[in-house]
C-alpha cells in the first residue's frame, strides 16, 4: 500500500493535467465546430510571438491578466471569491481618467504616482464595501461583487454621458488626455536606454505588474498580515483561536484585491487609450478567475498563465481578422474550460489517477515482499 | 385619460420585461431551494435563447424551438449537477464557468452555422411564439375595466401566462407536495433528508433539471417570444438581475414573482425615460440611477438593512 501521495501528485501532476483537459476539450470543441484547429494555433502562435511586435502586444495584454490574476488571487487565499472584478477594474479606470482630466498641468512624475493611486483607492473602495459587507452583515461576497460589477457599470455609462463625456463629440467618451500626461511606452523606455522596440501599447505599467508579484508574494508569504490572511481562509474558526480578527483581514484583503484590479485602468487608460471609455475592461476583470486557478493563486503561476493568455488574446485577434472573426470567443472558451476543469473539477480525475497510481505502487511492495521471502 | 394610457402601457411593457426575469429566477429558486448556487442563470438563458433561435430558423417552428432552448438549458444544468453534486466541485466556479462557456458557444456556434457576425437570421412571425388574446369575458370600450383587461392583461406573448401559472404551480409545489418538502429539506437539512431514506444526490439532480428546463423558457422567450432572433451576448445581465430578484423575493415563489414584477417596472420605467421625457423624472434624477436600483435594493436587503433575506440553510454547502 502506498501511504502518503507523493507532494508532485497534487501540485504538479494534477494542474497539468487538468489544463491539459481544458485544452483539449476546447480543441475538440472547435473541431466538432468545424474550426481547422491545426491551422488556427499556427496562426495564433505566429500572431503573438512570431514578431517582436506581436511579443510586445502579447506582454500588453499580459499586464492586464496578471493584475486581475493577482487580485482573484489574494481574495482567494482568504477564503473570499472576488469576480467583481469588472466592477473594480471599471473604478480604476474611472480614478485614472478624473487625475489626468484634472490634473494634467502637474509634470508627470508626480502625476504617475498619483494616478497610480487613485487607481488603487477607486477599486479598493469598490471591493472595501463588499468586504465590508461581509465582515459586518455576513453578506456573500460572490452576490454583493456582482451586485457592484452591474452598479459599476451603470456608473461609468452615467459619467461617459455627463459629467466627464467629452464636448463636441457625439460617441460616450471623454476627452483625450494631454500627451503630457500619457504613461511612457516601453518602445520610449527602451529608446532611453539605446535599445530599440516596436511602438506598441506595452507601457511602463507591465513593469509595474511585475512589481506587484512580488510585493504580493512578499506580503502573501513573508508578513505576518499576510500569514493571519492565510489562516484565515484555511480556517474560520482556527483564526478565532489564534485571535486573528477576520473581519479586520476581511475588509483589508478585499480591499487589496480590488486595488490589484484597478490596476488595469492605468495599462488601458492611461497607457493606451489616453481617453475613458465604455467598453475598455472588456472582460479582463473575469479572465482573473481563469487565470488565478490556471496559476495555481500564486504569483508565479498567475505570470505564466497570463502571458499564455497573452498569447491567446493577441495570437485569438490574429485569428479574428483571418478565420471567421472567432477570435475572441475562442479565448472566452478556452476560459470557461480551464474555469471549469482547473476549478469546479479539479479534483475529478484524482480518484481514478490515484486507485491507478496505487496498484503500480502495490505490484511494487508484492515484488519487495516476494524477495524478502526469498531472502 | 392620456396618462391613465400611458401608465397602462408602462406597467403592460412591465409584464414584458419581468417575464425574462421570473422564468430564470424560478429556475434559481428550484436550484438554491435544493441547496446548490446557482449563478449560471446568465449562461443558460443565453445559451438557450441561442438553441432556440437556431432551432426556429431551420425548422421554421417555434415550438420545435422551445423544446431545444428548454433542452439546452437542461443539458448546462446537468453539467452543473454533475459538478456540484457528483464531484463536489465549487458551485459558484461552476457557475461562473457555465456563464463564459455559453457565452463562447452561443456565438462560436452562431457564426458557424449563420454566418452573420454571430446573430441569427431574423425570425418571421410564424417562426415565434404567438401571443395570446384572452377571451372575450369583457366588451371592449373605454371604461377603466375594459381598459385594464384588454390593454393589461390580454395580448401577451403565450409565455407571459406560462410564466404566471409557473408561479402558482412552484408555489403549490413547494406548500403541498411530499416532492416539494424533500427539495426543500434537501436546502434546509440535506442530513435530516438522507436519515429520512431519501436521497440528498438524487433529489439534487432534479430540482436542477427542472430549473434547467425553466431557464431554458426565459432564453425562449427572449429570441423567439419577446425578441425575433439571437445575438451575441442579447441576455446582458438579465440572469444576474434574476439572481437579485430571487435574493430579493427571499426565495419564495410569490415573493419572487413580486420582486421581478418590480425589477421589470423599473426597466420599463428606464427604457420610458430615455424614449421621452415624460412625467417629469428625468430631469430630476439620471437613468442610470433608475437602473441600478435592483441591484443596491438587492444589496440593501442581503445587508439586512431593509427586511432580512435568508437563504437556504445548506445552500452552497456540499
Amino acid at each position: 500500500m502506498s501511504s502518503a501521495i507523493p507532494w508532485w501528485f497534487d501540485r504538479l501532476l494534477l494542474p497539468l493535467l487538468n489544463i491539459l483537459l481544458a485544452f483539449g476539450a476546447c480543441a475538440i470543441v472547435l473541431w466538432i465546430a468545424g474550426v481547422d484547429v491545426l491551422a488556427g494555433v499556427q496562426v495564433m502562435l505566429q500572431g503573438a510571438l512570431g514578431s517582436k511586435e506581436g511579443i510586445s502586444y502579447t506582454l500588453y495584454y499580459a499586464t492586464n491578466f496578471i493584475f486581475s490574476g493577482l487580485g482573484v488571487a489574494l481574495a482567494w487565499h482568504a477564503g473570499l471569491f472576488n469576480i467583481g472584478g469588472e466592477g473594480q477594474a471599471t473604478m480604476g479606470g474611472v480614478g485614472v481618467a478624473i487625475v489626468c482630466l484634472y490634473f494634467d498641468n502637474l509634470p508627470l512624475f508626480i502625476l504617475m504616482p498619483l494616478s497610480l493611486l487613485t487607481a488603487a483607492s477607486f477599486a479598493a473602495l469598490w471591493a472595501f464595501i463588499p468586504g465590508w459587507l461581509n465582515a459586518y452583515r455576513g453578506s456573500h461576497v460572490v452576490i454583493t461583487t456582482i451586485m457592484f460589477n452591474l452598479i459599476a457599470s451603470s456608473l461609468l455609462v452615467y459619467l461617459l454621458a455627463g459629467p466627464l463625456k467629452a464636448p463636441q463629440q457625439m460617441a460616450t467618451v471623454s476627452q483625450i488626455f494631454a500627451e503630457s500626461s500619457w504613461l511612457p511606452s516601453m518602445a520610449q523606455l527602451a529608446e532611453s536606454f539605446g535599445l530599440s522596440l516596436p511602438n506598441t501599447p506595452l507601457n511602463i505599467t507591465f513593469l509595474w505588474a511585475l512589481v506587484c508579484c512580488v510585493l504580493l508574494y512578499i506580503y502573501l508569504w513573508r508578513s505576518g498580515i499576510g500569514y493571519e490572511t492565510r489562516v484565515v481562509g484555511f480556517s474560520h474558526q482556527g483564526a478565532n483561536f489564534a485571535g486573528i480578527k477576520r473581519k479586520k483581514i476581511v475588509m483589508i484583503t478585499m480591499a487589496i484585491s480590488g486595488a490589484l484590479i484597478g490596476f488595469i485602468g492605468l495599462n488601458e487608460i492611461q497607457g493606451n487609450s489616453h481617453q475613458l471609455h465604455v467598453e475598455f475592461v472588456a472582460g479582463f476583470g473575469f479572465a482573473g478567475i481563469a487565470i488565478a486557478l490556471m496559476g495555481r493563486n500564486h504569483p508565479l503561476g498567475i505570470v505564466i498563465a497570463s502571458i499564455l493568455f497573452g498569447v491567446l488574446y493577441q495570437g485569438g485577434s490574429e485569428l479574428a481578422f483571418s478565420v471567421d472573426n472567432i477570435g475572441n470567443d475562442i479565448i472566452m472558451l478556452l476560459q470557461g474550460l480551464v474555469v471549469l476543469f482547473c476549478g469546479a473539477l479539479q479534483w475529478m480525475l484524482r480518484p481514478s489517477l490515484l486507485r491507478w497510481l496505487n496498484v503500480k505502487v502495490r505490484q511494487a511492495d508484492v515484488i519487495a515482499v516476494k524477495e524478502v521471502n526469498r531472502g | 385619460m392620456d396618462s391613465l394610457l400611458s401608465w397602462l402601457q408602462l406597467f403592460d411593457a412591465s409584464f414584458r420585461l419581468a417575464t425574462p426575469l421570473l422564468f430564470a429566477a424560478l429556475a434559481g429558486l428550484l436550484s438554491e431551494r435544493s441547496g446548490i448556487i446557482d449563478i449560471g442563470l446568465e449562461g443558460k438563458m443565453l445559451f438557450s435563447a441561442f438553441a432556440g433561435a437556431a432551432m426556429a430558423t431551420i425548422s421554421g417552428s417555434p415550438w420545435q424551438g422551445l423544446m431545444v432552448a428548454v433542452l439546452a438549458g437542461m443539458l448546462f444544468s446537468l453539467l452543473h449537477a454533475f459538478v456540484c453534486i457528483t464531484h463536489k466541485g465549487d458551485q459558484v466556479v461552476s457557475g461562473i464557468a457555465i456563464n463564459m462557456l455559453a457565452l463562447a458557444l452561443s456565438s462560436i456556434l452562431a457564426q458557424r452555422l449563420f454566418s452573420l457576425g454571430g446573430m441569427t437570421p431574423i425570425l418571421s412571425s410564424e417562426q415565434r411564439l404567438p401571443s395570446l388574446n384572452l377571451p372575450s369575458l369583457i366588451d371592449k370600450d373605454d371604461s377603466w375595466i375594459s381598459l385594464l383587461y384588454w390593454k393589461l392583461l390580454s395580448g401577451h406573448n403565450i409565455l407571459v401566462y406560462v410564466g404566471f401559472a409557473l408561479v402558482i404551480a412552484l408555489w403549490l409545489f413547494f406548500k403541498f407536495s411530499p416532492l416539494g418538502k424533500r427539495l426543500y429539506a434537501a436546502g434546509q437539512d440535506p442530513l435530516a433528508l438522507a436519515r429520512a431514506g431519501v436521497s440528498v444526490a438524487a433529489t439534487r439532480y432534479m430540482a436542477l433539471i427542472a430549473g434547467g428546463a425553466i431557464c431554458g423558457l426565459s432564453g425562449a422567450y427572449l429570441s423567439i417570444g419577446h425578441g425575433a432572433g439571437f445575438f451575441e451576448n442579447m441576455t446582458v445581465g438579465k440572469g444576474f438581475i434574476a439572481l437579485a430578484a430571487l435574493i430579493f423575493g427571499k426565495w419564495h415563489p410569490i415573493r419572487v414573482f413580486g420582486a421581478c414584477l418590480l425589477f421589470g417596472f423599473l426597466e420599463a420605467l428606464t427604457i420610458r425615460l430615455q424614449g421621452l421625457a415624460i412625467f417629469g423624472i428625468d430631469s430630476l434624477v439620471p437613468i442610470q440611477l433608475i437602473e441600478i436600483l435592483p441591484y443596491v435594493l438587492t444589496l440593501l436587503v442581503l445587508a439586512g438593512f431593509v427586511g432580512h433575506s435568508i437563504a437556504p440553510k445548506a445552500l452552497g454547502k456540499s
